[in-house]
């Protein structure tokens, strides 16, 4: 690899060896190898920093607020009115402000988490490890069962969750059964692996691009050092794609929980 | 030059891309439904995106459990 590792971003720094790239190259690195802690890694540090970097931004944004609000101010107040009116009112109608600050944490925090894959210090984004989105889902899938049982009732949640009205009955023999596998099993399951899908295929392609073009380069023939070339370059727009992937899935993943929220809280199914 | 690789491992990514073709279709419809509903009464765009977000996640769900069965199944 050479000097090469040393210009290109690397994806491919360790893993440039291991073609093709797959599984393995999501393989977290423990941050004190010699300590032997395995679950003290990379992206448990990013989730970490991501946390701390959540609070501290809208802490940051929303000290010292006035009437006329400055640049900062306003740039925090258009962020917020995305996912206050544009997730939030529109999923939940008049009871919207409850569940607000929950939307948006989860909005930056997805959002902060999938910029990573494209920042040049940590370049895995921390959802690309399937445990991290299936936490995330997990405390959607509390939230929605908790606020529906809370409104409803065990009983009455349970029956409005897999007995939809106007169905005749014999049918029920077939109904209740998919709404249960439908409404906790699938959802939760699709939401977390919809994040994670997204952005593990999406970083295997920059993976692609970037190792196949080093190793391209390195090859002794002109015709494979253009194909290298050009691959490489070619990653670029492929990141670009990266950026608008991660946004819209953090944006997907909120309105999804807005609407499940919704519709446990729907007074008929 | 490379060495002539040998082409090894599952077809588990073909089927799944051939999986990918049915949501793929799915979710455009969803959206396309959209697109016309809002040209047609633009008011209306708030309860059509509530209704095509659900649409959106079911269809797409037959991707979701394709991509993780590409993986589990061995």
């Amino acid at each position: 690899m050479g000097l090469l590792g040393l210009i290109i971003p690397m994806e491919g720094g360790e893993e440039g060896s291991h073609w093709p790239p797959g599984v393995h190259s999501f393989d977290p690195k423990p941050l004190f190898p010699d300590a032997g802690i395995d679950w003290l890694n990379t992206y448990l540090l990013q989730a970490v920093i991501a946390t701390i970097l959540v609070i501290v931004l809208w802490l940051w944004v929303s000290k010292h607020q006035k009437v006329v609000p400055g640049f900062k101010q306003w740039c925090g107040e258009q962020l917020y009115n995305v996912v206050r009116n544009g997730i939030g009112r529109d999923a939940l109608g008049p009871d919207y402000q409850k569940f607000t600050p929950y939307l948006l944490a989860l909005f930056s925090f997805i959002l902060v988490n999938n910029l990573f894959g494209q920042f040049f210090l940590s370049m895995f984004p921390t959802f690309s490890r399937v445990g991290y989105a299936y936490a995330l889902a997990l405390l959607t899938w509390l939230l929605y069962n908790g606020v529906g049982i809370a409104k409803h009732g065990l009983g009455g949640y349970l029956k409005m969750m897999t007995m939809p009205k106007g169905v005749p009955w014999p049918l029920y023999i077939i109904i209740i059964p998919l709404e249960i596998l439908s409404n906790f099993i699938v959802r939760p399951v699709t939401l977390a692996l919809r994040l994670f899908a997204n952005l593990f295929a999406g970083h295997l392609v920059v993976i692609v691009f970037v190792v196949g073009g080093t190793l391209l380069l390195e090859q002794s023939s002109f015709l494979y050092k253009i194909a290298g070339g050009a691959s490489l370059l070619m990653a670029y727009p492929i990141f670009a794609l990266e950026i608008f992937v991660g946004v819209l899935q953090a944006y997907i993943f909120t309105v999804l929980t807005a609407q499940y929220v919704a519709s446990s809280l729907a007074d008929d199914h | 030059m490379l060495p002539i690789m040998e082409i090894s491992g599952s077809l588990n990514m073909i089927g799944y891309g051939l999986a990918t073709i049915g949501p793929g279709i799915g979710v455009a419809m969803v959206f396309a439904a959209v697109i016309n509903g809002t040209a047609r009464q633009p008011e209306a765009r708030g309860a059509l995106m509530s209704t095509a977000w659900i649409g959106f996640a079911v269809v797409e769900a037959l991707a979701i459990i394709g991509i993780a069965l590409a993986f589990a199944i061995q």
